[in-house]
């Protein structure tokens, strides 16, 4: 068990398995494999868009490049108003992503800490209870208003 | 606890595909130079990921799961005409998107909408890199790869607001903000109830969720079963899955954010939501159900093999609720995740911390999980039903007779105002 434990960088294959692996480089080896993993999502999209770019057919034709609105000519500007309330939904998402921010550390490592850790943090959680309820009370919530 | 075959490191030992991975990389590194055998053995892990469990599903599931199944429940079938029972369906699809002309309007902003695709699907590449398949099958084991995980599932948002944004069209830009609106909405909910489960845990790499979960011999569905619903609940939401997929309806805004993509780039948007479905089946899998663990069902048959069986079945699920739920309203949704979901997994949250604290303060073994399993089941069935009972989702509460809209909340849409 220990000793699948450690074995805990890199793929597919553990750690006893590799000779070429350099000792200090094992924090980044894992991320390493971000980043290759990155240039190849980007390499998979752009092989796919070049190659239906190279085979698709291609007619410059008027009224084809025209946006869609309802099959007629499009009517007035097409970025049109945006209710506020997708303002004020941001806001609150915003207050509740900082929190799990907090939260998450909070959460792995608390048993480690004495216990007035964990009644901080239930005192935090409930104050951000209260701030839900406030925006609830205040109808931040209510979508149709 | 002894596992002898974790230690088997001969390359015929299938049950962990990291042995041949291993044994061809030996012999590789004797020619090549250390960063070469390195990225080799990187894209090793993502070719092997891919024929495990990307190309059988986008085969089988992608047609016989998607469109058949779906097919079936809504009483008509479905492909059958090309290959053996429709299977060759996605290649004549493919072969057929990739021939068709890709429209950029002339009001667009034609470089956003060229990388829009790009940054939708490129995340789904990097999701699969922290999934462990096996105990030595990872093929970038982050220490935090829980929070790796949330934070590339929602880069595809991005995407798709782009996509939106830059095609320059009404449609595009309410299916655009509709999309980063219900996104937001649904996503703290579902920090929240995984929250839970790093707590439990103590570890926030999913490898380590595995093997915690493999250490005391339950799974963490039961454990956590409203943790796991509000997972399911609000990723079936961030995916755009039909009882959520208000960004994309068909009858309200024509195709949402993709109204003006046609050819590949609107195939690759439509194949991804494949992709992150699978993707987020697998977390999903890997978190809340064992991952590549199954009571010591992985000493006999390859540990990749069960994750997969697992995620596919799981995977089923999406479909069954995809194929049975109707559409939900916009208010609807938003209220449900603000309302319901956000204290459920709060609560949770706290049930959880307080058991935490109980395990450990009272130096209280492995076994307690036992006790703490049909607690939390009969929690929840409690607090869901309470909940729902504060809230008012009660049956009698549904509208007999269709409302007006000034009735309804008031509130009379201005032209052209933003729905």
């Amino acid at each position: 068990m220990q000793a699948v434990k450690t074995a805990r960088f890199f793929p597919i294959c553990g750690e006893r398995r590799r000779p070429w692996k350099e000792p200090g480089l094992s924090f980044y080896d894992s991320y390493s494999a971000v980043l290759v993993a990155t240039i190849a999502g980007i390499i998979l999209v752009g092989t796919a868009v070049i190659a239906a770019k190279l085979l698709a057919p291609f007619g410059r034709e008027r009224g084809k490049d025209v946006s869609y609105e309802c099959g007629m000519l499009p009517i007035g500007s097409n970025w049109s108003q945006v209710h506020v309330r997708y303002y004020l939904l941001a806001i609150l998402f915003l207050i509740f992503d900082v929190e799990t921010v907090f939260i998450f550390p909070w959460a792995v490592t608390f048993i480690d800490f004495p216990k007035y850790v964990f009644y901080e943090m239930l005192v935090f959680i409930g104050v951000l209870g209260l701030g839900l309820a406030y925006a609830w009370r205040r109808g931040v919530l209510e979508w149709g208003r | 606890m002894n596992l002898p075959f974790l230690v088997s490191d001969k390359w015929y030992d299938i049950r962990d595909l990291g042995n041949l991975s291993g044994a061809i990389l030996d012999q590789l590194d004797k020619v090549l130079p250390y960063g070469l055998v390195y990225v080799i053995a990187i894209l090793i892990g993502f070719i092997a990921s891919f024929l495990i469990f990307v190309l059988p599903t986008q085969l089988f599931l992608g047609v016989l799961g998607e469109r058949k199944i779906i097919g079936r429940i809504q009483s008509r079938y479905g492909p059958n005409r090309v290959g053996p029972f429709g299977t060759l369906q996605p290649i004549a699809d493919a072969l057929k998107l990739i021939q068709k002309e890709a429209l950029i309007p002339t009001a667009a902003d034609r470089w956003v909408m060229l990388i829009a695709p790009i940054v939708f699907v490129a995340p789904a590449v990097l999701l699969f890199a922290v999934l462990p398949f096996g105990p030595n099958m990872v093929i970038a084991d982050v220490p935090v790869s829980l929070i790796y995980f949330l934070a590339v599932s929602s880069l595809p948002v991005l995407g798709a607001f782009m996509a939106g944004w830059s095609a320059n069209n009404k449609y595009s830009l309410y299916g655009a903000m509709r999309i980063v609106a219900m996104a937001i909405s649904y996503e703290v909910p579902l920090v929240m109830s995984l929250l839970g489960v790093a707590l439990l845990s103590s570890t926030l790499s999913l490898q380590g969720m595995v093997f915690w979960q493999k250490d005391v011999h339950l799974w963490m569905i039961f454990l956590q079963p409203i943790a796991f619903a509000v997972y399911f609940i609000c990723v079936s939401a961030e995916l755009n899955r039909t009882p959520a997929d208000i960004a994309e309806a068909e009858s309200e805004i024509v195709a949402g954010y993709l109204t003006e993509y046609s050819g590949m780039q609107w195939g690759l948007f439509y194949g991804m939501d494949i992709g992150y479905a699978l993707a987020a089946a697998a977390f999903a899998s890997t978190v809340f159900l064992g991952g590549w663990s199954m009571w010591g069902l992985e000493e006999y048959v390859p540990s990749w093999l069960i994750f997969a069986v697992k995620t596919q079945l799981f995977y089923l699920l999406f479909l069954w609720t995809r194929g049975t739920l109707p559409r939900l309203r916009i208010d609807q949704l938003m209220a449900f995740a603000w309302k319901f979901l956000l204290p459920l997994a709060l609560l949770n949250l706290l049930i959880v911390a307080t058991e935490k604290v109980i395990w450990t303060q009272e130096e209280l073994g492995d076994g307690i999980v036992f006790l703490f399993a049909p607690i939390n089941i009969v929690a929840a069935a409690v607090l869901v039903y309470a909940w729902a009972k504060v809230n008012g989702y009660r049956p009698e509460n549904t509208p007999k007779k269709p409302r007006m809209v000034k009735d309804a909340t008031g509130y009379i849409p201005a032209s052209g105002g933003g729905r």
